[in-house]
C-alpha cells in the first residue's frame, strides 16, 4: 500500500474548519489556468481586451480553473480517497493578477446515505482581502472505514 | 429590449442540442498541466501505484470535465467552430446581448474520466429570465445544462450554468 495521508468520515464533524490556502495570483497564474483548461477567450490573457471590451481592471481567472482550484483545496484536505460528488460555485467578482486568494472552508454537514456512502458538505469562501470573490458549496465522499474507498462506487451506489 | 422571448428561443427550452464528440481522446498531458496550474499534488494524478490502488488506474481531475470539448483554437480546413457553450453564444446572438458573464456553476460528477476515453456531450437550455438590469447593464439570465458521457454511455458529469447576457450602459 502506498503512503499518503487520508481523512476518514469519523474524523469530521459539522462546524469544523478546513485549513486555509493562500496563493498570490500573477498574470502567469491566470494565463496558465486559461490555457490548461483550453479557454482561449481573450479576457483571460489579453489585458487590453479585458479592460476596454469587458470593462474590468485586468485579465481574470476563468471559471474552469477556479473549479480546479476548489478541487485542489478540498482534496488537499481529504486525501486521495476523497471523491467529489458535486460542487456549486458562484462568482461575485473576479480574481485578478496581484490579488492574494485565500480559500477558507467549513464543514456544514456530515452524513451517510442509504448505500453506506459517507458524505461531507463543505462551504468554501474564496476571498481577496475582505472581498468574497467566489462562494462554493461542495459535497465530498470520504471513507467510512479503513477498507472503504468511495472511488469503487458505481451506478446506483454513487449518488452525488 | 422586448420583454417577450422570441419563439425560436422558446423552442430551444428543454431540448437536447449540439450533440458533439470531443476532438481528441482524454490524455494525461492536460491532466498534469491542469494539476500544475493549481499546484495540485494529489497522488492519484502523479503516482501510478496510488492510482492503481485507489482509482484502478489513472484518471483526470473531475473538475476538468468541460476541457475535453473545447475545440482547438485553429484546425486545418475548419470554417467555423461550435463553441463549448454554443447555446450560451446563440442566446447572446439572438437576443442582441454582446457581453455575458457566468454567475453560477454546478458540476455533478459521475464515473471517473480516464485517459483514452472518447467523451460525448449535449447542451440543454432550461430557462431564460425576463429582462433584468444589474450593475453590469441590461440583459437576461439563462440556465444551461451540459451533459457528458463516455464511450460506454455512462454519465461522467453534468454542468449547470447560470449566465447573464447584457449590454453595457452607454
Amino acid at each position: 500500500m502506498s503512503d499518503y495521508a487520508q481523512l476518514a468520515l469519523s474524523e469530521v464533524e459539522a462546524g469544523q474548519d478546513l485549513p486555509d490556502l493562500s496563493y498570490d495570483v500573477s498574470a502567469t497564474t491566470v494565463v496558465l489556468g486559461a490555457m490548461a483548461s483550453r479557454d482561449w477567450r481573450p479576457m483571460h490573457h489579453d489585458h487590453d481586451f479585458a479592460v476596454n471590451r469587458n470593462g474590468v481592471q485586468d485579465i481574470f481567472l476563468n471559471t474552469p480553473n477556479q473549479a480546479a482550484w476548489f478541487e485542489r483545496y478540498l482534496t488537499d484536505w481529504t486525501g486521495p480517497k476523497g471523491r467529489l460528488g458535486r460542487i456549486k460555485f458562484r462568482m461575485k467578482t473576479s480574481v485578478f493578477p496581484g490579488d492574494t486568494m485565500v480559500f477558507r472552508g467549513r464543514v456544514e454537514n456530515v452524513s451517510t446515505d442509504d448505500t453506506g456512502c459517507g458524505w461531507v458538505d463543505v462551504a468554501v469562501d474564496l476571498k481577496v482581502g475582505d472581498r468574497v470573490t467566489t462562494t462554493c458549496e461542495a459535497r465530498v465522499a470520504l471513507p467510512t472505514a479503513a477498507d472503504d474507498n468511495p472511488w469503487r462506487r458505481k451506478g446506483d451506489d454513487w449518488r452525488p | 429590449m422586448a420583454d417577450e422571448l422570441p419563439a425560436e428561443i422558446q423552442s430551444w427550452i428543454g431540448k437536447e442540442r449540439y450533440h458533439e464528440e470531443g476532438e481528441f481522446p482524454v490524455e494525461m498531458g492536460y491532466v498534469w498541466t491542469t494539476c500544475s496550474s493549481v499546484e495540485n499534488g494529489n497522488p492519484i494524478f502523479w503516482d501510478e501505484a496510488v492510482a492503481d490502488e485507489i482509482t484502478d488506474g489513472p484518471i483526470a481531475m473531475p473538475t476538468m470535465i468541460s476541457l475535453w470539448f473545447r475545440p482547438h483554437h485553429w484546425a486545418p480546413g475548419r470554417s467555423h467552430t461550435v463553441q463549448p457553450l454554443q447555446v450560451h453564444f446563440d442566446l447572446k446572438d439572438r437576443l442582441g446581448l454582446p457581453e455575458a458573464v457566468m454567475t453560477d456553476n454546478t458540476i455533478v460528477f459521475g464515473e471517473p474520466v480516464r485517459p483514452g476515453d472518447r467523451l460525448k456531450t449535449c447542451q440543454i437550455l432550461h430557462s431564460v429570465s425576463e429582462p433584468k438590469t444589474t450593475k453590469l447593464g441590461a440583459g437576461r439570465f439563462w440556465e444551461i445544462e451540459v451533459r457528458y458521457t463516455n464511450q460506454k454511455g455512462e454519465l461522467v458529469g453534468a454542468e449547470h450554468y447560470t449566465g447573464f447576457g447584457y449590454k453595457r450602459d452607454a
